[in-house]
This record gives structure tokens, C-alpha cells and sequence, in this order.
């Protein structure tokens, strides 16, 4: 196992280089003059939002405010948080994101999010702590020793990614505030600014969920060395449409769980509401654990399609590994719990 | 015009703009421009535009009747076939790049998954209504095409149902289709009081 380090680190910036290709594919189609067919047909296409899409996907304005992200200072992780699965290119982790606060189409916040200003930013901590924290968007990126994380990502809705992020281990802040021994539970919030977030004030753009979305964790969960805050992905701060400036990153469960521009986090003595659960509670447990065997009730979760590099052929579905591929390090946080229940 | 050159014109005009986005789409999809999943993409649009097709279909007697353009009658199983022809798009890409040809877990898929058992049903139905279309079979049925045809607003509502089923959380686009149903099917209530037998 400890041989595979190297290589991994080998096959990270090889990766990396996916990026160039894909910008040389758009060259390509520029070439082509495939950019102007495009442009000219969505105006004649029955389905005007959903092309919204495919014409910001071909413009490089994404492009000027991407480059406008800071680079961060940061160590490659330990090969225990470095998935050698082969990366999803930069563009794709950020022009595909359910982020309903800019729109629930997956293409919207990459487009809703391009203006999102995070400074000033302030993320608190408190509930069952000694040390009450408020941090403020400098502190996010400098108290913390940044580290860079090769993570699977899988939605509850059947795809997958694998991205690096850059972070530290939500453990690192929850000591700062050193929680009381009566703290059970974490309780996430995002921010609720409905200027900033139209998705919060139009009901049809953000989809009609209840707003600030908010999430949870068991504290044993929170603690494990695998849960990480992210304030970047590609050695870049984090673009809004993926939860600038502060999101989690739980890996073995589904991405909804991983709660994004995190405003405060609380610890207490009962299991935190969360979102989805509340919105459809057959559909969305407080676990939400990657788990192959318990399927959502409208599509099965035994496998998913791997968004890699490649159009519509790309063969790409692969199988869901029981907590996404993590289950050595976290089955035992579990082990006396009927997964079909607590799903 | 003759009313020949209206039907021709107008019907030279459905096959572009019926043909010309699914040569784009597969053009885009297959050089991966099509945004990060391109499946969902494909899946997405192929559907859609199988339901705005089928509410476009029914659009054509309604607008026949109140403007008097009897011609326009002409177009209505043009219409019809390309919806089909969508539909089947919409199954043929689930399968071949969503499953992947899993076969197995596309019955499964089919006999669990509630929305997608009546996906299946309205896409047999249209089938029936497709491969009946024909004029020359519709003499020969003579009043049992019009009761066969009938199917396509039960095909309406099964397809409505099938696409709110089938969203996560947001259903403003669904209920605005459910909505354009409803008048479709309102605009049609004598036809309805007529061949649904009244219980008084």
C-alpha cells in the first residue's frame, strides 16, 4: 500500500495536464467553426434556460474571472488522502455543481456565482464549545496549514468525480474551539444572503428548497481525520459555485452532505435538521453514508457514471464501493447500525 | 400559395427545425461539448422535446378549428412521428449511454422505479399510435383509429406524471406542463363528453 504513495503523487500531475487538453478541444471546436452553429441554433431551439449552458460553456468569460481565483500555498496530503483515480478536469468540477442558491440546473452557478464576493466573510463557531471562534476570511486560509486532497466525490444522484482539494481537517478547528463533552453532534449552516444568493429569493431559480440549507454530522464523524474543510480545489481558492470560501468535505457520503460557503458551524447535544432529509426523508437520510446496497427509491445506487474526460461514449460506469471506496477507515464508525435504516 | 405549397412549406420547415437540433446535439455530445455530463444532457433534451413535440401535435386541431385552416390537418402526424422519434432518442440514450447496456438493470430499472414504468407505458402507447399513423391503415381500421388515437391524452397526462416523478426538488417545470396539458385537454371537453359515457 505504501509503495502506491509515490505513484499517486506521479499521477496527480500528470492529471493535471487533463486541463490543457480540454482547452485544446475547445480550440479545436473553435477551429471548426462550431462555436458559431452552436450560438446560432440556441436561438431557434425550443428549450431557451437549457441552453443557457452550452453557449457559457463556450465563452471564455468563465475563463477571466476563473484566473481572478487566488493560488494557495499548500503540501501535497499523505497517500491515505490521495485517490489515485484519474482526475475530473477543472472546468468540469466547476461548470457542473448542484449549488441551488445560484440555481438548480447544473450549469447555473457556474453563471449565478461568476460575482460572489467572499471578503468579508465571517464563519463562527459555537454551541457546545469552551472557546467560542469567529473567523474571518483571512483566517480561513492562514491559521490552518493547507493541505492538498485527492478526493471522490459522489452525488446521490449517480455520478461521480475525483477532485483535489485544498484544506485541513475539520478536527484541526473543532479543537481550536474545544468542545465540551456534552457536544453530539455538528451542525452546519450556509449563508443566507438572498442579494448574493438569488437562488434564495427566486423560488424557481433555486429550486424551492428551504433556505439557509443546512447540514450535520455525528461528532465521532466530524472528528475523523478523513473530513476536511476545503478553501480550494485545483491549488486555487474555491470558485463560488463550489462553495467559496469554506465548504466540508465528507467522502464517504454523498456530496449533499458536504455543505458549501459554510457561515457557522454549532456543536450540540442533539441530531442538527438537515436539508434534504427534511424536504424528502424517504429519499434523503441524516447518514447519507455512499452505500451500493440501499438504493434511493427512484434509481439504484449500485453504480455510477464517472465524470472524467471524453463526450458521450466514454464508457465510464463504473461500480459504487461501499462509503465510496473509504469504508477501511470509516465502517467501524458504524458497525453496530442497520445501514438499510439509517441510509 | 396553393394549399399544396403551404402543406409542402410547412412541412420542409417541421423536418429542419425538428432534425437540425438533434444533429447538434449529437455533434456536441460526441466531441464532449456539452457541459460536464454530457448523459444527463442528452437525456434531458431528448425528452423535453419529445413532451414540447407531443403538446405541439395538439396544438394542430385547436388551431385548425378556431382559424378555420383546415390544411393544417396535414402536418398533425408529422408532428406526431417526430415526438415518437424523440421518445425513442430519450430510451435509446437511458439505455446505451446512461445504463450502458445493462439490460438487466434496465428491466430492473423498469419494473422498480415507478417513473420509470410509466415512462415506459406512454412510449408504448405512442408506439401503437405511431405504427398506425399511416393513412392507408387508417382507413382500414375505420372508427377504431379514432378510438386507438384517443390514447395519446391519457399518453399527455402518463408523460406529465412521468417527468414531475422524475425531478428532484425543483417542480416549477413539470406543474407549467401539467398546466399546458390542461388546457390542451380543456380545449377538447365536448370531444370528451362525447366519447367518455356520462354516468347520469
Amino acid at each position: 500500500m505504501l509503495i502506491k504513495s509515490r505513484k499517486s503523487y506521479a499521477l496527480t500531475d500528470n492529471d493535471v495536464t487533463d486541463e490543457s487538453v480540454y482547452l485544446g478541444r475547445r480550440e479545436l471546436l473553435k477551429k471548426m467553426g462550431f462555436i458559431g452553429t452552436g450560438s446560432l441554433l440556441a436561438g431557434a431551439l425550443p428549450l431557451g434556460s437549457a441552453n443557457a449552458g452550452v453557449l457559457d460553456f463556450f465563452t471564455d468569460d468563465d475563463k477571466k474571472s476563473a484566473s481572478k481565483l487566488a493560488a494557495l500555498e499548500y503540501q501535497k496530503a499523505a497517500a491515505e488522502f490521495t485517490a489515485t483515480d484519474k482526475l475530473t478536469p477543472e472546468d468540469k468540477v466547476t461548470h457542473h455543481n448542484n449549488f441551488y442558491e445560484f440555481g438548480a440546473q447544473k450549469s447555473q452557478p457556474a453563471e449565478y456565482a461568476r460575482n460572489f464576493k467572499v471578503d468579508p466573510w465571517y464563519l463562527k463557531v459555537d454551541g457546545q464549545v469552551n472557546n467560542n471562534l469567529l473567523l474571518d476570511n483571512d483566517d480561513l486560509f492562514k491559521q490552518f496549514d493547507l493541505e492538498e486532497r485527492i478526493y471522490r466525490l459522489r452525488c446521490v444522484e449517480a455520478w461521480s468525480m475525483v477532485i483535489p482539494w485544498v484544506g485541513f481537517p475539520l478536527a484541526s478547528l473543532l479543537k481550536k474551539a474545544d468542545p465540551k463533552s456534552s457536544a453530539k453532534y455538528v451542525a452546519f449552516e450556509t449563508l443566507y444572503d438572498p442579494k448574493r444568493m438569488p437562488g434564495q429569493s427566486n423560488r424557481f431559480l433555486g429550486g424551492g428548497i428551504d433556505y439557509p440549507y443546512v447540514e450535520g454530522l455525528r461528532m465521532d464523524e466530524a472528528m475523523h481525520p478523513l473530513t476536511m474543510l476545503a478553501v480550494g480545489l485545483y491549488g486555487k481558492a474555491l470558485p463560488g459555485q463550489n462553495g467559496a470560501p469554506v465548504r466540508l468535505v465528507v467522502p464517504w457520503k454523498y456530496g449533499f452532505k458536504s455543505i458549501k460557503s459554510i457561515v457557522s458551524i454549532k456543536l450540540t447535544t442533539t441530531e442538527p435538521p438537515t436539508t434534504w432529509n427534511k424536504l424528502a426523508p424517504q429519499e434523503y437520510g441524516f447518514y447519507a453514508n455512499v452505500n451500493p446496497k440501499v438504493d434511493h427509491p427512484r434509481w439504484s445506487q449500485a453504480s455510477e457514471r464517472r465524470i472524467t474526460t471524453g463526450g458521450l461514449f466514454a464508457s465510464n460506469r463504473i461500480a459504487t464501493l461501499p462509503f465510496n471506496g473509504y469504508a477501511d477507515e470509516v465502517a467501524s464508525l458504524y458497525k453496530d447500525m442497520d445501514l438499510t435504516r439509517y441510509y | 400559395m396553393t394549399q399544396n405549397q403551404k402543406v409542402f412549406t410547412l412541412k420542409t420547415f417541421i423536418h429542419l427545425a425538428a432534425l437540425t437540433p438533434v444533429i447538434w446535439l449529437y455533434l456536441s455530445a460526441f466531441s464532449d461539448g456539452l457541459g460536464a455530463d454530457p448523459v444527463q444532457y442528452v437525456i434531458h433534451f431528448t425528452g423535453k422535446g419529445a413532451l414540447n413535440l407531443l403538446l405541439i401535435t395538439l396544438c394542430v386541431s385547436p388551431l385548425a378549428q378556431k382559424f378555420k385552416q383546415g390544411w393544417l390537418m396535414q402536418v398533425r402526424r408529422l408532428l406526431g412521428l417526430y415526438s415518437f422519434f424523440y421518445a425513442v432518442l430519450h430510451l435509446a440514450n437511458f439505455i446505451l449511454f446512461d445504463l450502458q447496456n445493462n439490460w438487466s438493470l434496465f428491466i430492473n430499472e423498469v419494473i422498480k422505479r415507478p417513473y420509470i414504468t410509466i415512462g415506459m407505458v406512454a412510449l408504448l402507447l405512442l408506439t401503437a399510435l405511431s405504427v398506425t399513423s399511416f393513412n392507408a391503415l387508417r382507413r382500414k381500421m375505420g372508427r377504431n383509429w379514432q378510438k386507438l388515437h384517443n390514447w395519446v391524452y391519457v399518453i399527455l397526462l402518463l408523460v406529465c406524471v412521468h417527468y414531475i416523478w422524475s425531478v428532484k426538488a425543483n417542480i416549477s417545470q413539470p406543474l407549467i406542463y401539467f398546466m399546458l396539458a390542461f388546457v390542451l385537454l380543456a380545449l377538447r371537453y365536448k370531444k370528451f363528453s362525447r366519447i367518455l359515457p356520462s354516468s347520469r
